[in-house]
């Protein structure tokens, strides 16, 4: 603007009003849209416990339920498995998980209410796949030489062991999600409830 | 012209600016007479938008954006694409025309992008150029990554949980982020259903937007040319560059044969490896999405791979943040960082023909490297290649870090006068 040309205060006041009055507009006008983009009612409502029968899970068996959408893993754990838990205490990042992983009563060296089942989400806290069982020990896992069984991502390579706890230096940060979940009796277990929250 | 269609012209002319636009853009813009092989791609890259524009205006007419289950069982957007495959007359041809063309597109892009290297091509006055191609790669990413969704095949769904839930590693508003992306709290049928309406609406749009800005761009400063000299710098008595021929008929004609031999690829794959060996289409996307089970190997389509072995290479946290965020960092780094290069390169020449050959060395390395990476993402990770990736994703960005200091110190050649032919 040349020198000559006076800016109109009042005039620049207006302009910069209604510029601000409009933009005010646009983003409430935005809001309504930003909002569809999150999930739905019916998608909200959609997270229903899920009831499941263990009766016939054998121990060294693992079964899948889908729980919001996920799966869950129920897996009746060997003494074996339950064992190879203190040998890999010293490989994985939360060996205690401290971190909330889980909830209180799955706080404890098998990251489960009864000590041979675990219950967990089998999403891996990378980046959401589902890791593959290798329950075989040694090299016939083709995991590693000296693999104590557990799971595999096949996405990135990170492991767990059998209760779910996450090995030190790999791409998962976390250990799996023990999700809330109570017995009703001793061969049925409800996922998604644990009458706590 | 006959008085009559003159006068149509005339009529037109004073209404809309028809015969200047033609002028401007075709028969008077002059493009450098020095035009090799590696310029076809621009032309065939624009080629191959208008063939997924319109084969994917055709498939929308069959396909249906829908996860759930079928009177067989198999999900209805599934079961819609192999209708397409098995009922649609011809539809056949359309759905491996699009999905050939997606590789078509990411092949010709990265070698129209590595032109842009050979020949510093986003060297000043160009960096709006080079800043516009780096968007359009960003909006080909997009498009590609969410198209792939579509056929709600086992890959198309952990693809799309993985690149989504690398969004949840951003620290605080990551979950709800991911969330929001999703529209609920897994991949599902909200999820498909706005990756349909961006794969089909929104990311086309700026795709088309971002293309005109470039061409525009481009055709404000002028092209670039092999030997990386202004061939403006020297204009004859009529005022046009001594170097530059009109863009059309010359470079028409010579751009359509390069469509005659991209055509002849292009059909020879469509119809006799339209899944690439498994690359273009992977197999696991022959089988339907089921939420419960991961495929065995995961692994994303091959033009993705070489970010994707950057994201696997990060296995360190950082300033008390996980891996996981930094991985995704370091791949949106690695493709942003791609926008910097007209202010990184200090070389006192553009064009590789007269850069010296410590440039010539680590462009070697990088493009190698660049291949590692790719070939490593489509692999299962194991300690071994983590290491040959992270050793990878170093060098991949040391070409651009270092590059202000090696472009520097590099032994040039003096660049010609004029181009050279």
């Amino acid at each position: 603007m040349s020198v000559d040309q006076k800016v109109d205060a009042g005039r620049r006041q207006l302009l910069l009003v209604t510029s601000a009055a409009g933009g005010v507009g646009a983003v409430a006008a935005a809001v309504p849209f930003v909002a569809s983009l999150t999930p739905s009612e019916r998608a909200k409502a959609a997270g229903a416990p899920v009831e499941v029968d263990i009766s016939k899970l054998q121990p060294g068996q693992m079964m899948t339920v889908e729980w919001r959408g996920k799966p869950v893993w129920i897996i009746n754990r060997t003494k074996e498995m339950l064992d190879s838990l203190k040998k890999t205490d010293s490989e994985v990042s939360d060996p205690k998980s401290e971190k909330p992983m889980q909830p209180a009563y799955a706080q404890n060296e098998t990251r489960s209410i009864k000590p041979e089942i675990l219950v967990a989400v089998g999403i891996c806290t990378h980046l959401g796949c589902s890791p593959s069982d290798k329950f075989k020990t040694g090299a016939e896992s083709g995991v590693a030489a000296d693999w104590p069984g557990g799971f595999l991502c096949p996405c990135h390579g990170s492991t767990f062991d059998m209760a779910g706890r996450v090995y030190k230096s790999k791409p998962a940060p976390d250990n799996l999600e023990i999700p809330p979940h109570k017995y009703l009796s001793d061969a049925k277990i409800i996922i998604g409830e644990d009458g706590k929250a | 012209m006959t008085t009559k269609s003159q006068a149509v012209l005339d009529w037109i002319d004073a209404r809309f600016p028809l015969t200047s636009t033609i002028k401007g853009h075709l028969t008077e813009y002059y493009a450098p007479k020095n035009f090799n092989f590696w310029y076809f791609f621009g032309s065939l890259a624009l080629l191959v938008l208008v063939i997924q524009i319109v084969t994917g205006i055709f498939l929308v007419m069959h396909y249906k954006p829908d996860a759930s289950l079928n009177a067989s069982g198999v999900p209805v957007a599934f079961a819609s694409v192999e209708y397409i495959m098995r009922d649609v007359p011809g539809g056949w041809l359309i759905r491996y025309m699009h999905s050939t063309g997606a590789s078509a597109f990411f092949i010709v892009v990265y070698l129209h992008m590595f032109r842009g290297l050979l020949y510093g091509s986003y060297r000043k006055p160009r960096e709006l150029i080079w800043i516009f191609g780096t968007l359009i790669f960003l909006a080909l990413m997009a498009e590609a990554f969410m198209g792939y969704l579509l056929p709600w095949g086992q890959m198309s769904f952990w693809g799309a949980q993985v690149i989504v839930n690398l969004f949840s590693a951003i620290p605080v508003i990551g979950p709800d982020l991911s969330v929001v992306i999703r529209g609920d709290f897994v991949v599902s049928d909200a999820t498909l259903n706005r990756f349909f309406s961006f794969h089909v609406i929104a990311v086309p749009l700026i795709l088309i937007g971002l293309v005109a800005a470039h061409i525009v761009a481009l055709h404000e400063v002028g092209s670039n040319n092999p030997d990386g000299v202004e061939i403006k710098k020297k204009k004859g008595a009529d005022g046009h560059p001594l170097d530059g021929i009109p863009f059309h008929p010359y470079y028409t004609v010579k751009d359509i044969v390069g469509v005659v031999g991209f055509l002849i690829v292009f059909s020879f794959i469509v119809f006799f490896a339209p899944e690439g060996g498994g690359y273009f289409l992977e197999f696991n996307n022959f089988i339907p999405a089921d939420p419960l089970k991961t495929p065995p190997h995961i692994a994303p389509v091959w033009y993705f791979t070489p970010f994707y072995s950057i994201l696997r290479a990060v296995t360190y946290p950082l300033f008390g943040i996980d891996a996981k965020f930094w991985g995704v960092v370091a791949m949106g780094a690695a493709v942003v960082i791609i926008a910097f290069l007209p202010w990184l390169d200090r070389s006192p020449v553009k064009s590789i023909r007269y850069k010296g050959g410590l440039f010539k060395l680590i462009l070697t390395v990088f493009i190698i490297a660049f291949f590692i990476l790719g070939y490593l993402g489509v692999l299962p990770p194991t300690p071994g290649r983590t290491i040959v990736s992270q050793i990878c994703s170093v060098i991949y960005f040391g070409f651009f870090l270092l590059m202000p200091w090696y472009s520097k110190m590099d032994k040039c050649k003096p660049e010609p006068d004029r181009v050279t032919g």
